[in-house]
């Protein structure tokens, strides 16, 4: 990527990259210590967090690891790679439905006035502000009304639901950013609007719409309590209910607890990794200049 | 031409497919999907238990499978959602046929409808096969409930190298100070925890709950609490001792003696050497009695109907099981024949544990079942606490815990309140709707304006039907519940009582609006709470997403990764992570106060500091999102236009100000709107971190609803009043944000 930024990188002063490495350097301590302390009680052996300044792990190990993964016990093995196949499968499907259902809305939101917008702009902004916890035992009733119950399809139907508002306002707001006069040009050129929106503005908000997906498939990949009400057979478990039962009523095995925590992140980071190579298009590629 | 073609059909088929999809959603799966759910089962038992107590479960399960033919199938609930679970199954007979649960629990269940008389599951001839403490804890009324598995309570673990006996008394125990090493505490245990401080209270004499009200009050529960607060003072009990500050200790070496429960054993494998005693006595006063809990087998009304159910459930009880669930579950088992002098078996190091445990069980009082009881475990924690930390006599502490014990239990209105207002109220609301629909229908242009409309709603109409069925209905089915009062079992229709209290406090003098647990006052925290997150999430994710942008950054992809870190890891494990960093005597946050040459500090002691510890963690947690948020912003800004302004002559500051946030805003304002709300109803970090210590001064409105939700007798109505509280504020703060977005933005046009 460096060939491509590299224009203007003479003028800055040493001093000033300097200042903006160790302004990073400290951001990236503060947000990397907590995380640190969770990786050093995944490899501790025992199942008590070390009290001391320095997150090392006393006898390293990778019992935790094993707990978690149920090695050497094949059928538990099994469970741990179908629990995983699970959540990948929830959180992909959520993050897409989630996308496409949203998508046009918010480009509709963005270009067109209609009756209702307004009132359907403010509904949806009020549906995120009722605390969530108030809601799990209708939607069981819905989901069950519905024949869902205890299916993937129907956690990924109220999942995709939770997170369609919030996409629909961050995608809008990316159709915003684009110049409209792009579209427009394409329309004096012959295009409908419906091609306009397909060949012009999506491209354009590729980079919006990754990271719209991606906060999508975060929320349904780290959500425990509406799978675990909702879900009823071990072998459809997510991830996330299975990390739950570690934690006891009285004592929680926090080894196993911070080791399958670790599990879970390393997907979202390459999510994430991935996902920002896209940012990074969105910022180089031609669709924006016109 | 050929492509624009293409793009017009695959435009049309976006457009069919979307809504096939909401058909597919909506209507086909009613009957379509109906024949993928699980064909009827054999008996279905759901349990919060893991590592060994499960396996031992499975394996007499497993017997019981294989003796009777039938299949038998085992679902481990995690703990933190075993009692939604359960609520949401059971009445529609979704749920299982038989399920283990501690017995304190009982009280919810029968209000709600949960279980049903053990019937012959545990028939008369079996009572003597019990421990009598453990058929009293299933006993209600003269009925008993569940078949009971095994018990569970606190006893003393003595570390063998440190103490040659197990000490007499609490005193004697307490005058080892000194003489054990450096750094070493005499005991440890959760003083400030009330199901450990329990004993104590046991022992001079008082209760927490005499059957139907709250009771630790009187000076018995003041010596007691002012015992738990001179044990701390004078450093024989470590300050703020938790759970796993208890494991830790003793398994250092650091503690001769630790009050905790059977689950500490399994931690312990190897390093101390230590055996098990019951609780010593208190000189001047009597015995420490622990809290009994027992695991008990219990049916559901569903479960009660199939004599298998009923079967299984009493086998779980029976001699062999109970000795599969001794020997390999380690459990402390209810069934007496477990407990034989058995031939040829060698007794191991566990089983010493077990019996210890086993002894310690019989001097133990089992807890309490009462609905009414679970209401008393906040405040009598909140005075006991405020005792321990020296605020003011132990008197007004206690009295202090009565009177918000009864605050939180006042009576349902005695008359029924007529509906009139509430009826009147929504028919209002109702008829101003209809007649702003009516003027608005009959406005000259709304025909031609809905015509104009029609392509927009190709666009909408999916996610609108998604949206109206799984978001909009359960929360207007939620906010309903807030009309009503009483549990879940006795609904009462109360029509507007429950908003009328929360806004009048519960109709205390206006001087008092601004005291402990009122409205006001938490609201006054939850926005302070609010502005403080949101202004250091966009100003840090906004000053992260430029330092990220400029071209000269070798180490841009790493820098990335890592910022985005703390919104990777599931939040409910780092918030945990941050609240043993905020520890005051082994927190690594005071630990490097020491190491700059600070003092230490309390830092859940006081509100301004808890507060701080809340919002360093919620500010972790939230700012790599507004860092995303503005880096994808970012992207979109065309860099033409940065170059233009630069060529123009601008500033810096100028082309940040004048170019960069007004393009950023678009993306930006949604964000931060959305960011407020979340924050304003941000949940866990206060539960998980402060946990509204001290004294449930840093909780928020949300943490509030919750606590009257599942903490205060289970008064759901009460708790969606608050919900909807916040809805409506959290609606008119939007409002308020989104003016001032929309002034600004038009002004410019």
């Amino acid at each position: 990527m460096s060939s491509t930024e590299a224009g203007p990188t003479s003028r800055a002063s040493p001093l000033e990259r300097f200042i903006v490495n160790a302004l990073l350097i400290v951001a990236v301590v503060y947000a990397l210590y907590p995380v640190l302390w969770v990786i050093s009680l995944a490899f501790s052996s025992g199942s008590t967090p070390s009290l001391r300044a320095f997150p090392l792990p006393h006898d390293v190990t990778l019992d935790n690891f094993r707990v978690v993964t149920g090695w050497g016990d094949t059928a538990k093995s099994f469970l741990f790679a179908r629990q995983l196949m699970n959540s990948l499968v929830v959180s992909l499907a959520t993050a897409s439905m989630a996308v496409f259902i949203a998508t046009p809305t918010a480009y509709a939101l963005a270009r067109y006035e209609f009756v209702g917008k307004r009132s359907g702009m403010r509904t949806l902004l009020l549906t995120q502000m009722f605390p969530g916890v108030a809601s799990a035992v209708p939607l069981y009733l819905i989901l069950d009304t519905l024949h869902l119950l205890d299916t993937r399809s129907g956690l990924v139907l109220v999942y995709a639901a939770t997170a369609v508002p919030f996409a629909i306002f961050q995608l809008r707001g990316a159709f915003l950013a684009i110049p409209v006069d792009l579209e427009e040009a394409a329309m004096v050129d012959g295009a409908t609007r419906t091609q306009a929106f397909l060949k012009v503005a999506l491209p354009a908000a590729r980079p919006a719409i990754a990271v719209t997906a991606l906060f999508a498939f975060m929320s349904a990949w780290n959500e425990f309590i509406l799978a675990a009400t909702l879900i009823g057979r071990e072998s459809a478990f997510t991830l996330p209910v299975v990390l739950q039962s570690y934690v006891g009523e009285y004592n929680t095995s926090w080894g196993a607890f911070a080791a399958g925590a670790i599990l879970v992140s390393v997907p979202v980071m390459a999510l994430f990794y991935v996902a920002q190579k896209q940012l990074i298009s969105g910022l180089t590629s031609g669709g924006v200049k016109g | 031409m050929g492509e624009v073609n293409r793009a017009v059909a695959l435009g049309r088929k976006l457009t069919k497919l979307a809504f096939a999809l909401t058909l597919l959603a909506l209507v086909t799966l009613l009957g379509a999907l109906s024949g993928c759910r699980e064909p009827p089962r054999g008996i279905v038992v759901w349990h919060p238990y893991r590592g060994a107590e499960q396996k031992a479960l499975e394996s007499v399960a497993q017997t019981f499978s294989s003796a009777r033919g039938v299949t038998v199938t085992l679902l481990a609930v995690p703990y933190d959602a075993y009692a939604a679970k359960l609520e949401a199954a059971i009445p529609r007979d979704n749920g299982p046929d038989v399920f283990v649960s501690p017995h304190e629990r009982l009280g919810s269940y029968l209000a709600n409808h949960l279980v049903a008389p053990a019937g012959d599951a545990f028939p008369d001839v079996d009572v003597a096969r019990y421990v009598p403490t453990a058929v009293d804890a299933v006993t209600e009324r003269g009925i008993r409930y569940a078949v009971p598995l095994a018990s569970k309570c606190a006893a003393l673990y003595i570390n063998t190298k440190l103490l040659d006996e197990a000490p007499a008394t609490l005193d004697a125990l307490a005058r080892k100070k000194g003489t054990l090493g450096a750094g070493v505490f005499p005991l440890v245990y959760e003083a400030q925890t009330v199901y450990f401080h329990v004993p104590l209270l046991h022992a001079f004499g008082g209760r927490i709950f005499d059957g139907t009200s709250y009771a630790m009050v009187g000076p018995e529960a003041e010596r007691a609490a002012e015992k738990a607060r001179d044990l701390m003072a004078t450093g024989i009990v470590p300050p703020e001792p938790s759970g796993d500050l208890v494991k830790q200790l003793f398994a250092s070496g650091k503690a001769a003696a630790v009050i905790s429960g059977p689950w500490l054993a399994g931690d312990l494998e190897g390093g101390v050497s230590y055996r098990v005693v019951p609780l010593p006595s208190v000189e001047g006063a009597g015995k420490m009695r622990p809290f009994l809990t027992v695991d008990g087998a219990f049916l559901t009304p569903q479960g009660s109907t199939s004599a298998l159910a009923r079967e299984l459930a009493r086998f779980l009880g029976a001699p062999e099981s109970a000795d599969v669930r001794r020997f390999v579950g380690k459990q402390d088992v209810a069934t007496k024949s477990a407990w034989d002098k058995r031939e040829g078996h060698a007794p191991t190091a566990d089983d010493a544990v077990l019996e210890a445990f086993h002894n310690a069980a019989s001097d133990a009082v089992p807890m309490p079942t009462s609905l009414a009881m679970r209401a008393t475990w906040v405040p009598a924690e909140q005075a006991l606490r405020k005792v321990v930390r020296g605020e003011g006599s132990a008197r007004a502490a206690m009295e202090e815990g009565l009177a918000r014990y009864l605050d939180v239990m006042r009576p349902l209105p005695a008359k029924r309140p007529s509906p009139a207002p509430l009826v009147s109220l929504l028919g209002l609301t109702l008829l101003a709707a209809a007649f702003y629909a009516v003027k608005r229908a009959r406005h000259p242009g709304f025909a031609r304006e809905l015509r104009a409309s029609k392509p927009a709603y190709k666009y909408v109409l999916h996610s609108a039907l998604t949206l109206m069925v799984l978001v909009v209905l359960p929360l207007v089915a939620g906010a309903g519940t807030s009309f009503f009062a009483g549990t879940r079992d006795a609904p009462q229709f109360v029509g507007l009582t429950n908003y009328i209290e929360i806004l009048t406090v519960r109709g205390r003098p206006l001087g008092q609006w601004l005291s402990h647990g009122s409205f006001y006052l938490t609201l006054l925290v939850t926005v302070l709470w609010t502005v403080v997150n949101v202004v250091a999430h966009v100003s840090l994710g906004l000053a992260l997403g430029l330092l990220l942008a400029k071209p000269y950054l070798r180490l841009r992809a790493l820098y990335r990764v890592l910022l985005i870190l703390p919104w990777a890891v599931p939040s409910y494990v780092t918030a945990l992570a941050w609240k043993g960093m905020f520890h005051r005597q082994f927190g690594a946050v005071n630990a490097i106060l020491v190491a700059l040459g600070a003092e230490p500090i309390s830092w859940f002691a006081k509100f301004s500091t808890a507060f701080a510890a809340n919002v360093a963690t919620n500010v972790w947690l939230g700012f790599p999102f507004m860092m995303v948020v503005v880096m994808g912003a970012l992207t979109s800004i065309p860099k033409d236009v940065l170059e233009a302004a630069e060529v123009d002559g601008a500033t810096r500051s100028q082309a940040f100000r004048l170019v960069t946030l007004p393009l950023l805003k678009p993306t930006l304002l949604p964000a931060v709107v959305l960011g407020s709300v979340w924050t304003f109803n941000m949940f866990n970090v206060v539960f998980l971190v402060s946990g509204g210590e001290p004294d449930g001064s840093t909780d928020i409105l949300v943490s509030e609803a919750y606590r009257w939700a599942f903490a205060r007798n289970a008064q759901f109505g009460y708790a969606a009043a608050y919900a909807v509280i916040i809805f409506g504020l959290l609606a008119l703060m939007s409002r308020a944000l989104g003016q001032v977005g929309k002034d600004k933005s038009e002004a410019k046009s």
